[in-house]
């Protein structure tokens, strides 16, 4: 197996407060390959931004990665020195926020930013720079992009400004691109030409793609691998078809279930009863125990861990323990 | 633009119409002005006759009238007590107050900005927490207090500076004395202007401070850090130009205030200003001295306020209304 683009092994990300340590990410393994799309998938505070801002650098204090490694490409970058790290920020992992209207700072032109983002990275001359933003805004996708280049954040539309930040995001031409829920503030009608933008352009280049996201339809048409985070564990990761197919833990399960389908004719959607814990309160055991239609003794004890699965895919549920299922055998 | 910049005209000579309306109100309450005029042995009869060829018998619109149409050719009449005309009286004593003024706006603003940038970026090391300490102080101790006690430190013990006074001026020009260019003219100067800017200082910092935080916690800053730009470019390309938006105005009329409110420091520092002058006309009810000083007080915030606005729409191209409308 060639070596992973990123490889985030064991990272722990910790906010101390007043009345003790919370770990908001705790443990989580994954690889991205050279021009995957890995989807990121979880509920809202399951720690599916902090991975993104983990990676890149940017936990806002008082976060902090506590443990684990990252590397990318082979080289470690979770300890690097912030200057060291900044050169690695837009150059080699980009990044796309959700809300495209207070992504842009507002009295600066699209030009302006472009450029200064380009030149930060790349040395070129003022006018290459031009050129090459040029190019970026017409290739999202920009109509009349020569001529819109020099107008305001405000001049632009919600889908356009995405389609901005895409390009910003892309100027320097990095390996990974974040995308951290890059389409929930739209306008549905255009989530998915922004999706489709996104996805061409990273394929253009190579590029891989980790996409945060709550929304199981862009995971199924843009992903080729999702990782499944439930209350700051990866619950399962796997090939994209296989986990919506055919989900094998608990938790994915109930998610796959909550989603309505065309073809299903159910009254009801199922639902996953009670709520993920806060981080202040999470079971021993697996964290998903209280939750779980298969709960078992041991799950109230004992921490899952992610084991491999046939057909390349991993899961953390004592089900699929390898050596239980020997015993039950 | 320009319906724009017509549009402030408009409303700054309403503005201008209102003050004048008070300040010729004082005329009329603030005393007889006949009786400040003439002496003890002016019979009743040749009071009447005074007041009827001063015009103070006719209608009280024709009198305003009147008053607006000389004032706005500069003429307030004469003096009462120094019996000079009023206009030449200010003239000669404004560049004391601009002067004094200026610097001590100019240096509010630059440290206002430069501490109020470096409390927000360096949260909770010693100086900043120094500096903001110091400038709760500045924020609460009266001007006259802080004026004092700097002349207690630096002029009485420390033998520094001197405490009062412009010291040797030279003239720019027919009428402009100015300080700038002699020693003695900008020792003297330190002082003042330090009392002065003190509090305007401290508000700036804590604004810019407040803005600071505010602006650095946007996504676009954040967006900016994730495109890898350098601290400089992020704080001071990104967030202070952000920050100053607000900023601008708050100095803007701070500049009024310092232009009006530094009666007080060019009391204590005998400084020879208008504001001085002022006091000293309330003193002697010289009211012609009072409704010009007044008008020039409304024509500074008024002028500083269409500076201020015009800054704006220099600052932040979102307020640059036509060229969006005519685009969409």
């Amino acid at each position: 197996m060639p070596e992973p683009l990123l490889s985030v092994r064991d990272l722990v990300v910790e906010f101390p407060t007043r009345r003790g340590v919370l770990r908001a990410l705790d443990k989580v393994s994954f690889d991205i390959a050279e021009g995957e799309v890995l989807g990121m998938v979880g509920e809202s505070g399951a720690g599916k931004s902090l991975t993104g801002a983990a990676i890149i650098g940017l936990l806002e204090p008082p976060g902090r990665i506590a443990g684990g490694e990252i590397w990318l490409r082979g080289e470690r970058i979770d300890n690097l020195a912030r200057e060291k790290m900044r050169r690695i920020r837009g150059r080699r992992i980009g990044m796309v926020f959700q809300d495209p209207l207070t992504s842009l700072n507002p009295l600066y032109t699209v030009a302006e930013q472009l450029t200064e983002t380009i030149r930060t990275h790349i040395d070129v001359s003022e006018k290459e720079a031009r050129k090459r933003a040029i190019a970026l805004l017409d290739r999202v996708g920009i109509p009349a992009a020569s001529r819109r280049i020099d107008d305001y954040p405000h001049h632009f539309s919600g889908g356009m400004r995405q389609r901005v930040v895409i390009a910003l995001a892309l100027a320097a031409e990095p390996e990974l691109v974040i995308a951290d829920e890059p389409t929930t503030a739209l306008d549905v009608s255009v989530q998915a030409q922004i999706i489709d933008v996104l996805k061409e352009i990273c394929a253009e280049r190579g590029a891989s793609v980790m996409l945060i996201t709550h929304d199981m339809g862009v995971i199924a048409e843009t992903a080729d691998r999702v990782a499944v985070l439930y209350a700051g564990r990866l619950a399962e990761i796997g090939p994209v078809r296989d986990v919506i197919q055919a989900a094998e833990h608990p938790y994915t399960v109930g998610l796959m279930g909550s989603i309505p389908t065309l073809t299903q004719t159910a009254d009801r959607l199922t639902q996953i009863p009670g709520a993920m814990p806060r981080l202040n309160a999470i079971p021993t055991g697996c964290a998903f125990n209280p939750r779980c239609t298969r709960v078992m003794d041991r799950c109230r004890i004992d921490r899952p861990e992610l084991a491999a699965r046939p057909g390349g895919r991993q899961v953390s549920c004592w089900l699929y323990d390898t050596a239980m299922e020997a015993a039950d055998g | 633009m320009i319906a724009f910049i017509l549009r402030r005209l408009v409303q700054s000579v309403i503005v201008m119409l209102t003050v004048a309306l008070v300040a010729f109100s004082l005329f009329r309450f603030v005393g007889d002005p006949i009786a400040s005029m003439v002496g003890q042995e002016t019979t009743l009869a040749e009071r009447a006759e005074l007041r009827e060829a001063l015009g103070l018998n006719d209608p009280f619109i024709v009198q305003f009238w009147s008053f607006v149409a000389r004032a706005a050719t500069g003429d307030f009449g004469i003096s009462y007590r120094l019996q000079q005309p009023v206009m030449e009286l200010i003239l000669s004593r404004l560049p004391a107050t601009l002067e004094l003024a200026l610097v001590s706006g100019i240096l509010a603003f630059l440290f206002g900005v430069g501490f109020g940038v470096y409390t927000a970026l360096r949260r909770g090391n010693w100086l900043s927490g120094s500096i903001m300490t110091i400038s709760l102080i500045g924020v609460s101790l009266p001007t006259f207090l802080i004026g004092v006690l700097l002349i207690w430190v630096f002029a009485v013990e420390l033998q520094w500076l001197p405490s009062f006074g412009r010291g040797d001026t030279v003239y720019i020009g027919d009428w402009w004395r100015t300080g700038l260019l002699t020693e003695s003219g900008r020792a003297s100067l330190i002082l003042p202007a330090i009392t002065l800017g003190l509090y305007q200082m401290t508000l700036i910092m804590r604004l810019v401070r407040a803005e600071m935080l505010e602006v650095l916690r946007t996504d676009y800053i954040k967006f900016a850090r994730a495109r890898g730009l350098s601290n400089r470019a992020v704080h001071f390309g990104h967030a202070l130009k952000n920050t100053l938006v607000p900023v601008i105005t708050i100095t803007g009329l701070q500049m009024g205030s310092i232009i009006a409110f530094s009666i007080i420091t060019e009391t204590v520092f005998q400084w020879p200003g208008v504001g001085a002058l002022f006091i000293r006309s309330v003193q002697f009810v010289d009211v012609p001295v009072m409704a010009a000083y007044l008008m020039l007080i409304a024509l500074v915030f008024v002028v500083i306020n269409l500076v201020v606005d015009l800054l704006y729409y220099a600052v932040d191209p979102r307020l640059r209304v036509d060229r969006a409308n005519a685009r969409h």
